[in-house]
């Protein structure tokens, strides 16, 4: 066995370096197969829901922050970028661009978590937490027909709202710090061209936290929008 | 044993039970050798728990009247039952104790692709076992293991929240094993060891694992759902508030059903090396078996509402489930054909690991073909509900899984501990629990089919003969299950140290010492032959394995 | 039906037992034959790719004659027929209440008589329970916020249990009770004795009593659809869709009005959940199931959109 010239990251158990890399790659791989099952359930319960309960549904969506559902995205589209930027900046062996691009990764989710904390505290000034204080009183605007619909059914879709989006906001600050502490390695660099796995991987799972939230916001946002 | 080969029976110098003796070394390892003990101390323990809690149960049933406990303990006693055996140990037992101890070695590895994270599922599991026995101590939980809602969320007074947070973090330790699991298999195998040269066990708990990655994080989300709800009235399953009862089914039994497929995969895996070495042969139709284990894997997410034909679905979804139930049935089927065709033309001993694989065979025959019953639409609106499906899943849980992992536990105890059990204690069990499990368990299913109801705490006094012999079985049963306690301690003392193939075996694992060092080969394994080459590996006394 | 059922029991019991007894059989005897004799090795054999497809079609067909029986027998249980006596059930934790047509009450008990058809049509107040008759080899769970229906045919006088096989909590092993068959004149003897109205007499009352007149008329149009003759008949909703006016579909139209809208009317229908008992809605479904025969006065009368617009509304409310 080799001792003498492989990298400090390379863990004993693994016979090279290409084969630690791959697996880990698998595994994040894995990982983001069960986060889908996991977002799946709230998917599948919402879809049932919805198809049941349409009219109230679409009521209660068209009083949630079009603007800022759609800003909120542009902000992770964005900071998808970055991730790839800085998986590339790694690969080259850029150290400060690749802390760089970290940093504004994380900015940019911690934008999308208080424009998300602007839109909790609509919610809750409007009474549409669910709860003993929700209150829902509009109606479903179907191209100018007002059709009444059950606060009850209202309520429910605010709960898969408040469900969906929390867990995910969950996921976005558990990113956030897993970027952050990706920066600080990077800045003491730990990572080179020959090793920047954890890069890929972590860029791996931002990247599916954005997928959910480009699946979540025409889900939750746009039922029956009409300009 | 030729005296040349006595130094190779000595336990060797330096293992992984001796490597570094403190508490540390033990709680911080990432040794997939020293997690499987751990596991298998904390499963064992649970085991007797909620075995304790059978006990319970039989016997109240003695009588027809409630008189040992009030109703409402009684709920919880079976709750508690089925909880803990389900999350707490028929989930985790083969993989996590086996499983992990195996893979790595019959894959020829140094260890899981990710030590640290299967040192973090032990962990979880321990959590999640410590917040179980919280919530039994302060009064448990009366849903039975399915917590149906709107029971569960709005009718019990019980901590459905914590309990439903103990299975939710026991679940992703399950989560964990599986993942670790698939990508070992599939990167880390030694040269030469292509897929159609793995031992079966490697197949089934790499079946195991996709269900345990796919279907437990849908468990997770409705367990969270559940308890939301709970906390916050929000009206996801209460009809009251727009919610649907059938929709919490339809989620808890996309993993559960899975999840039932993630307790006999393994123990499949076990059988195949029973019967294999036990018959010195390769295994009848190696493609089939392995390919067969996949099958059930995927088809075992497309049939979960076989549990609900009684419950409100449309005629038509029952027809397609109950249509899609049956071919479940053939890949299992398959199983059994095969390892029957694997004994003929054989060599065949009778130790007692494979005294419980035969077991297995005839107790999962019955399981499976009473399965088909309930599979079948006429005859499930008269049985679901009944002792008929607790006899049913009892067979195939505890007359399938559990032989299973108790005949793997004697096959490779050698291998874990350096030391052998008593051969003569070891066939008594076998026959106590072959015996004990079928008086437990038969009667039950006349009992389901005459009327009674499951989960119930009194009972019309006709049913009462039946549930007398049932009781009666689970005492000898009992016993069965007490004696492997006592005479594998008392081995890790007394017993005969074991030689490296003590069985004369085939599989990766057998080429290392008894136990096996830390890092489990000297060398890394070149493979150059097929699995189950026993026509190479000469045919030496089975019956006493052992000799100093 | 339950003879059909224990005739598909023992043909599995059979099968089963011949399959069971097969692989006992080959077990013990290959494992006596094949036991380790010194001078014999064991013969390595490959497998089969013959046997193992034969061992798979063959059982499979097997087993499709258990599927196409089950479900043959299932369809029927299911397919309540036209001509049955209804029931409504009422589930509560821990007692099962029965109401008759004729109006007679029941709790844990169930009187019918033998050889008539009857359809139970079953909800919960609280959890989901299951009503269960081993006798009659039938079972339905009960369901909150729904119907769910059950029928059969008793065949022999007699009293046999009545189960709760769903698991509800403290006294689910208590909930119990027997149906109650008895011979056409004493059954009739026992209806007698009932002094309570008939269900749909106590739904129609209870349609004044709610205002429900107010909007579903019989002889002018009114700002509701005309309720008669429409149970069990299509009906073209606003958004498109049409549904069957089933039980199930009243039920909801008063519990949650504005799920279903009539084509061509307006969603001014009030809610009355929590205004009315799971006994009043099944009185009052049983009121507009009354209704499929229309009477003298109306006949003729198509259902139309209102006419005029929105009108104060003054309901009686209880």
């Amino acid at each position: 066995m080799e001792h003498e010239a492989h990298n400090p990251a390379l863990l004993h158990h693994f016979s090279d370096a290409q084969q630690q890399k791959n697996a880990a790659s698998l595994g994040m791989w894995l990982f983001l197969v069960t986060e889908i099952m996991f977002f799946g359930g709230m998917f599948c319960a919402y879809l049932v829901y919805r198809v049941a309960h349409f009219n109230s549904f679409a009521a209660a969506s068209q009083q949630l922050s079009i603007g800022m559902g759609a800003f909120n995205t542009a902000v992770l589209i964005v900071s998808s970028v970055t991730v790839v930027l800085a998986v590339k900046a790694a690969e080259a062996g850029k150290r400060k661009l690749l802390v760089g691009y970290l940093v504004v990764t994380v900015l940019l989710g911690m934008t999308f978590l208080v424009v998300k904390g602007f839109e909790y505290r609509e919610k809750f000034e409007r009474h549409h937490v669910p709860g003993p204080t929700f209150k829902f009183t509009d109606t479903f605007d179907d191209n100018g027909k007002q059709i009444p619909v059950n606060p009850k059914e209202a309520e429910l879709f605010f709960s898969l709202y408040f469900a969906m989006t929390g867990m995910h906001a969950l996921h976005m600050i558990i990113g956030c710090g897993l970027f952050s502490v990706l920066a600080i390695f990077a800045w003491k660099g730990h990572y080179s061209p020959g090793y920047f796995t954890p890069i890929e991987n972590a860029g791996l799972y931002w990247h599916l936290v954005d997928i959910i939230w480009i699946y979540l916001f025409p889900l939750l946002y746009l039922i029956s929008r009409h300009s | 044993m030729a005296s040349t080969a006595v130094t190779a029976n000595q336990a060797p110098k330096l293992n992984y039970l001796n490597n570094g003796h403190s508490l540390k070394s033990w709680l911080l390892t990432t040794d997939h050798k020293r997690i499987a003990i751990l596991y298998l101390i904390s499963v064992t323990t649970f085991f007797f728990l909620g075995g304790f809690f059978a006990m319970l149960i039989r016997l109240e049933l003695l009588t027809p009247q409630g008189d040992l406990m009030q109703a409402d303990t009684y709920n919880k006693v079976f709750t508690m039952h089925g909880m803990i055996m389900v999350f707490f140990f028929l989930i985790p037992v083969v993989p996590a104790v086996l499983g992990n101890f195996l893979v790595p070695l019959m894959i020829g590895a140094k260890d899981l692709a990710f030590p640290r994270i299967n040192l973090l599922s032990w962990y979880l599991y321990v959590v999640g076992g410590l917040l179980i026995s919280h919530v039994m101590l302060t009064g448990g939980v009366d849903t039975g293991w399915t917590f149906y809602s709107p029971f569960s969320t709005e009718y019990t007074n019980t901590k459905i929240v914590e309990a439903g947070l103990a299975a939710f973090v026991a679940g992703f330790s399950s989560i964990f094993t599986g993942l670790n699991f698939i990508v070992t298999i599939h990167r880390m195998r030694a040269p030469g060891l292509t897929w159609n040269r793995l031992p079966l066990f490697i197949w089934a708990n790499y079946a195991t694992s996709i269900i345990m990655i796919l279907g437990t994080p849908v468990v997770a989300i409705t367990i969270i759902l559940v308890a939301v709800e709970r906390l916050f009235h929000l009206g996801i399953f209460d009809p009251r508030l727009g919610g649907d009862p059938l929709l919490f089914q339809h989620l808890f039994w996309f993993y559960s059903h899975p999840a039932v497929y993630i307790m006999i995969l393994p123990s499949m895996g076990v059988i195949s090396e029973l019967i294999t070495c036990f018959s010195r042969k390769r295994v009848f139709g190696y493609n089939f078996i392995a390919l067969s284990s996949i099958a059930i894997a995927v088809i075992g997410f497309l049939v979960w509402a076989h549990h609900m034909f009684v419950a409100g679905i449309s005629l038509y979804a029952a027809m397609i489930f109950s249509f899609l139930t049956f071919f479940v049935g053939v890949p299992s089927a398959v199983k059994v054909f095969n390892w029957t065709a694997t004994l003929y033309k054989g060599s065949i001993t009778y130790a007692t690991p494979m005294l419980y694989a035969f077991g297995f065979m005839g107790l999962f025959t019955i399981g499976g073909l009473t399965g088909l019953f309930l599979a079948t639409l006429g005859i499930d609106v008269h049985v679901t509900d009944t002792y008929f499906v607790v006899a049913h899943f009892h067979y195939v849980m505890v007359g399938g899984v559990l032989m299973g992992y108790l005949g793997g536990m004697h096959f490779w105890w050698p291998k874990i501990s350096g030391r052998m059990y008593p051969e003569g204690w070891a066939k008594l069990s076998a026959l106590l629990v072959f015996v004990g499990f079928n008086l437990t368990f038969f009667p039950q299913f006349i009992l389901g089919y005459v009327g009674m109801p499951r989960r119930y705490w009194q009972y019309p006094p006709e049913f009462q003969v039946l549930n007398v012999l049932s009781t009666a079985g689970s005492s000898v049963l009992a016993m069965g299950y007490l004696l492997p306690m006592i005479y594998f301690l008392w081995s890790l003392k007394y017993g005969p140290i074991a030689e490296a193939n003590p069985w004369h075996a085939a599989g990766l694992e057998w080429k290392t010492t008894s136990p096996p060092p830390t890092f489990n080969f000297d060398e890394t394994p070149v493979v150059t032959w097929e699995a189950y080459n026993y026509d190479e590996i000469p045919d030496k006394e089975l019956e006493a394995p052992v000799v100093r | 039906m339950s003879g059909q059922v224990d005739a598909l029991y023992i043909y599995l019991l059979l099968v089963a037992g011949i399959m069971t007894a097969l692989i006992f059989i080959s077990v013990t005897v290959l494992a006596i034959k094949y036991r380790r004799v010194a001078g014999r090795e064991a013969t390595q054999i490959e497998g089969s790719t013959i046997l193992e497809i034969g061992w798979s079609i063959i059982p499979f067909f097997v087993m499709l004659t258990f599927f196409i029986w089950g479900a043959v027998i299932y369809f029927k249980e299911r397919t309540p027929p036209a001509d049955s006596t209804e029931v409504y059930v009422v589930a509560k934790q821990w007692m099962w209440k029965i109401e008759h047509m004729e109006g007679q009450r029941e709790i844990n008990e169930l009187h019918v008589p033998v050889g008539q058809n009857v359809k139970l049509i079953m909800t919960s107040q609280d959890v989901i329970h299951s009503f269960f008759v081993p006798a009659f080899r039938i079972k339905q769970d009960v369901l909150p916020g729904r119907y769910t229906t059950l029928w059969f045919k008793a065949t022999v006088p007699g009293r046999y249990h009545l189960f709760c096989a769903e698991y509800c909590g403290t006294m689910h092993s208590g909930m119990g009770g027997d149906i109650v068959v008895m011979e056409p004149q004493d059954y009739a003897q026992w209806m007698a004795g009932g002094a309570t109205a008939p269900l749909q007499e106590t739904g129609k009352e209870l349609f004044a009593q709610l205002g429900c007149a107010t909007c579903h008329r019989f002889d002018v149009q009114g700002r509701g659809p005309n309720l008669t003759a429409i149970y069990n008949k299509p009906v073209l909703l606003e958004d498109g869709r049409t549904v069957i006016a089933d039980e199930n579909y009243v039920r909801e139209s008063i519990l949650n009005p504005t799920a279903k809208i009539v084509s061509g009317f307006k969603p001014v229908m009030p809610t009355f959940q929590g205004i009315v008992t799971d006994e009043q809605l099944n009185a009052l479904v049983a009121y507009v199931k009354s209704l499929a025969q229309p009477t003298p006065g109306s006949a003729g009368l198509q259902n139309q959109p209102a006419a005029s617009p929105d009108q104060p509304q003054n309901m009686q409310v209880q």
